[in-house]
């Protein structure tokens, strides 16, 4: 009998204990189904959003794939949609938006959101899209180590700068190559225009329209200095993308590069790297051009949406279960896999570049309807420039016909 | 055979053809002669962890509106064959006025899309298809030629390339041709040039993608040949030894002719694969040298935020339209082959 009655006893704590501790999940037994890209960050807010609510829940499915962007909206439009929240980006957010598929959430913030910080709230037109838990940015890695033997005093600030300490380095014979950079022919060389010419302080569209217009002196400028760093880059760079420039990176093979902040953590940890490597990695701000003042970066952020068309209760529950995840705990429990903008986040050596980045007033990656479109033609306009086949005026003017061509077809001019 | 009969005999087939393979045609034909109504774009103000930027989205509800008065889109005709990512009429005929020599010319056309991707996918094509057809008929004579118990296992490993998934194929040359790799080192090393790379010259990425495609296509050619073998008359190759031919003019005088139905059969397979040719493309990143008929398409579809259905339908239209005109000569050929048999 006193066992019995302490088994009950124990299921009753139990029951009260989690009952009295359990974040506030919102209506119960709603169905949340997530749809996220597939990196530690990511699976660290799904699991605790999860650990915190699957039990309230009636189904509670993640579905964590890299291709998230390219089946996010076939999934989100038929009601009811597959997934009760994606975990977007700047630009999958536009994406989700030019269809109609993610639901304001000013409601929803007001009900579960106080512990929120102001500039996690994504707004357009006045009305909260998404809610942002994290940062990232390209920025610059440099091997203090290397630089030293070639004689670089300093950290290279400026793309000049750059090209005159990857010179030193060649001249110094230590490598032939010190340059690594996303350029992987597609959405990564394009992705490096955009940086360098945001950094030379280009516009991508005329104001107010969606008619391009990259095909100016800061567009051929933009190109000259691309042209210039890539004299410095990897043979093959037209193939490399960013597992391509880690892998040589943690192979020792480069000085100086371009990769994104969330490779930071991964390149400095003790794993697929030598000692010699990691202990004179350094994270920077990425370059500005000289004389200028905006680093040549794009600023991106990660966080949740949900969809337009799910039940307002399941809506309301995924939203509850998502933010209930963005705390301090969880923050200091996954600290060093993300630039965190939720509060208790404490900045290492792997979040030091994007943060440079961003305090040095780096723009985000635009927000544009059509932006997805000029990005595209960018990626594949400009790789006859690079390989120097293409003047940079003949290079930029194909993007704008190619861009043209697309966005009349897709209804944007 | 009674007219009747064979309808009925060959209904069911017909009716999944007309289903499956007819229908899809000519409604992805409708699909390229429309594009996306007009986007309603509207001016506003984005805020982010990093501060506000002024710029622009589209009104779902007003473009929802356009969407469902016309669900197929506006009509456009065939302007999407002729504009810049296809034909490019316009910007063909500014260029010709614009070139004072043919090569000028040529260079210029090989700035637009479908005629880079067409220059690639003629010059795999035709260069391709002869190797394949000629290196599996020797294969297939060589292995008929082994003693029985090396038959099997040569079979079986002459058949490997073709068993390897394209896609893992490829890509498992990608990374034997890196400059880190097994080949690619070692050329590095035989050319005594460290920055000797397969992958950043134009010239050398089609030939590897060649080559490839040859190691991946010998196989199909090399079994039907080989199976063809079997079925050559041993009394006219016995009467042929006794006549006092040798062994490459029985070759030449028996065994050709015998296989040339079969080689025709070949040929018109491998004129349609290597026109489609796809997965070399994306497994060796080639891009950036190399383009295809059938990468256009993809391309087209590729950014699913924004998928150009019309101009991946188009550039389908037109892949339709070269394989047929690839395989006229050839089903011509046959046609008449066929009729004057029936005459004799």
């Amino acid at each position: 009998m006193i066992f019995k009655k302490l088994i009950l006893v124990g299921f009753i704590s139990l029951f009260f204990s989690s009952s009295l501790y359990a974040a506030d999940c919102g209506p119960n037994g709603q169905s949340i189904r997530i749809l996220a890209s597939d990196f530690p960050a990511i699976h660290a807010i799904a699991n605790s959003a999860e650990s915190n609510c699957a039990g309230s829940a009636s189904e509670f499915n993640r579905n964590h794939t890299t291709e998230a962007r390219q089946i996010m909206n076939a999934a989100q439009t038929p009601n009811p949609a597959e997934y009760t929240s994606v975990i977007v980006a700047n630009s999958t957010l536009v994406q989700l938006m030019n269809d109609g598929l993610v639901r304001p959430l000013d409601d929803l913030v007001e009900k579960y959101g106080g512990h929120l910080k102001s500039n996690q709230l994504i707004t357009v037109d006045g009305k909260i899209m998404a809610i942002a838990f994290m940062a990232n940015s390209q920025h610059m890695y440099y091997r203090t180590d290397i630089l030293e033997k070639s004689g670089v005093d300093g950290i290279p600030a400026t793309y000049d700068e750059v090209i005159s300490a990857a010179e030193k380095i060649r001249a110094a014979g230590i490598m032939e190559h010190p340059l690594v950079m996303n350029l992987k022919v597609g959405w990564n060389v394009g992705e490096v225009f955009n940086t360098i010419y945001l950094a030379h302080g280009g516009e991508f569209f005329k104001p107010g329209s969606a008619e391009a217009s990259i095909n100016n002196a800061k567009g051929v400028a933009a190109l000259e200095t691309m042209k210039a760093l890539v004299e410095y880059a990897h043979e093959d760079h037209l193939t490399q993308a960013s597992d391509d420039t880690q892998g040589l990176w943690e192979a020792g093979q480069a000085a100086i590069g371009f990769m994104w902040g969330s490779r930071g953590g991964v390149i400095l940890d003790n794993e697929g790297s030598s000692a010699e490597v990691t202990s004179n990695t350094v994270l920077s701000a990425a370059p500005t051009v000289t004389g200028g003042s905006i680093p040549g970066a794009t600023l991106w952020w990660d966080g949740i949406t949900i969809a337009t068309n799910v039940s307002d209760s399941e809506a309301e529950a995924t939203f509850a279960a998502l933010v209930s995840g963005m705390t301090s705990e969880m923050v200091a429990a996954n600290n060093d896999d993300a630039i965190w903008l939720i509060d208790g986040f404490k900045p290492g050596p792997a979040a030091a570049g994007v943060s440079a980045t961003a305090q040095g007033g780096a723009k985000s990656y635009p927000m544009f309807a059509q932006m997805g479109l000029l990005h595209n033609a960018l990626g594949a306009e400009l790789v006859d420039f690079l390989k120097g086949s293409e003047s940079a005026e003949q290079a930029l003017s194909d993007v704008e016909a190619v861009y043209e061509t697309a966005a009349k077809d897709a209804g944007y001019l | 055979m009674k007219h009747s009969t064979f309808l009925l005999f060959s209904l069911p087939s017909l009716s999944v053809m007309f289903l499956f393979i007819a229908i899809p045609i000519v409604s992805v034909f409708i699909q390229s002669l429309h594009i996306e109504h007009k986007q309603v774009i509207i001016v506003t103000e984005n805020c982010d962890p990093f501060g506000c930027e002024t710029t622009t989205s589209v009104d779902t509800e007003a473009s929802a509106k356009l969407k469902e008065k016309a669900p197929l889109g506006k009509f456009n005709g065939f302007k999407t064959y002729s504009n810049r990512m296809h034909f490019a009429f316009d910007e063909l005929g500014e260029a010709w006025k614009s070139s004072d020599s043919f090569t000028v010319f040529v260079k210029k056309l090989y700035n637009y899309p479908l005629y880079r991707a067409l220059s690639f996918t003629l010059t795999y094509t035709f260069i391709v298809t002869p190797f394949v057809l000629f290196l599996g008929f020797l294969v297939a004579v060589g292995v008929n030629n082994l003693p029985k118990m090396f038959k099997g296992p040569t079979i079986f490993a002459s058949l490997l390339p073709m068993i390897v998934t394209p896609l893992v194929g490829s890509l498992i040359l990608f990374w034997m041709v890196d400059g880190d790799g097994v080949i690619g080192a070692t050329l590095q090393k035989i050319f005594n040039d460290n920055s000797l790379s397969l992958k950043a010259s134009p010239v050398l990425t089609w030939i590897m993608l060649m080559v490839y495609g040859i190691w991946h296509l010998m196989p199909f050619s090399f079994i039907v040949f080989y199976a063809g073998l079997q079925t050559v008359p041993q009394e006219t190759i016995e009467a042929a030894t006794i006549d006092g031919a040798s062994k490459f003019q029985r070759i030449r005088h028996v065994v050709i002719p015998h296989l040339m139905p079969l080689a025709i059969f070949i040929t018109l397979i491998l004129l349609m694969d290597n026109f489609r040719v796809f997965e070399p493309i994306i497994g060796f990143r080639a891009e950036a040298h190399a383009t295809s008929i059938s990468w256009l398409i993809w391309n087209h579809l590729r950014e699913s935020a924004y998928p150009l259905y019309n101009a991946a339908g188009a550039t389908s239209m037109i892949t339709i339209f070269g394989v047929a005109i690839l395989l006229l000569p050839v089903l011509i050929r046959t046609w008449r082959d066929f009729k004057e048999k029936n005459k004799g």
